[in-house]
């Protein structure tokens, strides 16, 4: 095993990712919002139809 | 003789700074009572597999890591014992608490772009944002079926920073908190709730959810078949047996199992402490992600809610909850937070395994799957 060549290898520096990574972080967090979103309207209907 | 000193020289350094986490893991779960049940046989399980020679590695622990890591099989069965753990009744009284829990996922997305930067491969900067999850089951599984090479020290970071979340969430949250903020009371108002809606909600997530994110079935749909045997009322015996037996018993084999990544060559990298970094970014971001936005729905809400819940959205059950409820206690002997913090905290484990699903999602669509 060598502790550095290993490191160099798997690493990078480039900042630019970040930016180019930011559609994601958009997609994630709207779908996230999307999906809570329409399970809290169907939590809402059930608790409705069905409160004691 | 010759056969002692020649297996005693077959140790490197490598293998003994190796021996040497895994006792610290070891310490860490007995005298500091780190999430103990994971720490201590992710532990041994490292001291066993740094051993030059050992037919631990190659043998028992190979084969328990290909019979329930690698297909994702121990994770997944762990999540019906948290399943049956979970009492969704707090949330049920009061929905609107979820969209915390969405906006606590928050660090997940923004540790992917953070670790971008420093990690090429799609696979791997994708796992290691899902530390942001703080949930083991979903890190391991999600790391797991994207075949990322950190496997092991994305379980250690996820487990770690779980076990510190009374250590990293409180400076975080008084640092983006003002006193008066700290103060609001949110006074909970018992509503009943119905054994149909208890026994509804499970199946309406796994249906919700897995047909927007087919690639979350698994993870949501084995979380909330847990919550059905214990709302059901009619399997009481396997619900005892789901929260106890059957939740002891794959943490032990997770826990062991994943020492198979923890060999030094895997392990003792570099990349691991840059890991450990983005997982405290995660961490930190989850929070904050949480109170900000409960201070955003402040502006716009007449009834003001405590930003401090926001940051049990994130999923560390139910540690995350119960640390809120501490701090508003410590700033106002009267102001009783558990209920909101609780229904926050479970609401961020639905959360996490939906981020869980989005990340397999995007993840499947690059590469062209």
């Amino acid at each position: 095993m060598n502790f550095l060549t290993n490191t160099a290898v798997n690493l990078e520096f480039n900042p630019m990712a970040f930016i180019d990574n930011l559609k994601y972080m958009g997609v994630g967090m709207l779908v996230i919002f999307v999906v809570i979103g329409i399970i809290i309207l169907a939590t809402k209907l059930v608790n409705y139809l069905f409160s004691e | 003789m010759e056969i002692l000193y020649q297996n005693l020289l077959a140790f490197d350094r490598y293998d003994l700074i190796m021996i040497a986490i895994g006792c610290l893991l070891v310490y860490l779960a007995i005298a500091k009572e780190m999430e103990p049940s994971l720490l201590l046989p992710m532990g041994f399980g490292t001291i066993l597999v740094n051993i030059p020679f050992s037919d631990a590695l190659v043998g028992p622990i190979q084969e328990l890591y290909h019979a329930g890591i690698a297909n994702e099989l121990f994770p997944l069965l762990l999540f019906i014992g948290i399943g049956a753990m979970i009492d969704f009744g707090p949330l049920l009284s009061n929905p609107k608490l979820m969209l915390f829990g969405a906006a606590a996922q928050f660090g997940i997305f923004f540790t992917l772009c953070m670790a971008s930067i420093f990690f090429p491969d799609f696979r791997d900067f994708f796992s290691i944002a899902i530390i942001g999850a703080a949930d083991g089951p979903t890190s391991i599984a999600v790391a797991n079926k994207l075949g990322s090479q950190y496997v092991g020290a994305i379980t250690v970071a996820a487990y770690s920073y779980m076990a510190l979340v009374p250590v990293i969430q409180p400076p975080v949250i008084k640092l983006l908190t003002t006193k008066k903020e700290r103060l609001i009371r949110m006074p909970y108002e018992q509503k009943s709730v119905s054994k149909l809606t208890r026994i509804l909600f499970p199946i309406i997530i796994t249906i919700v959810a897995s047909a927007i994110i087919p690639q979350a079935t698994a993870l949501i749909g084995f979380l909330m078949f847990g919550n059905l045997i214990r709302e059901c009322g009619v399997l009481e015996s396997l619900s005892g047996t789901a929260q106890n037996v059957l939740a002891n018993l794959i943490t032990i084999f997770l826990g062991i199992s994943v020492a198979f990544n923890m060999t030094a060559d895997k392990f003792l990298q570099l990349d691991t402490l840059l890991i450990m970094g983005l997982g405290l970014i995660a961490f930190i971001v989850d929070t904050a992600g949480g109170v900000l936005f409960a201070k955003l729905l402040n502006l716009f809400s007449k009834k003001k809610v405590n930003p401090m819940i926001g940051a049990a959205g994130i999923s560390a059950f139910p540690m995350s909850g119960r640390i809120v409820h501490k701090m508003a206690q410590e700033e106002d002997p009267q102001n009783f937070l558990l209920m909101h913090s609780i229904g926050v905290n479970v609401s961020g484990q639905i959360a996490s395994v939906i981020a869980g699903g989005i990340i397999l999602n995007i993840a499947a669509k690059l590469m062209g799957g």
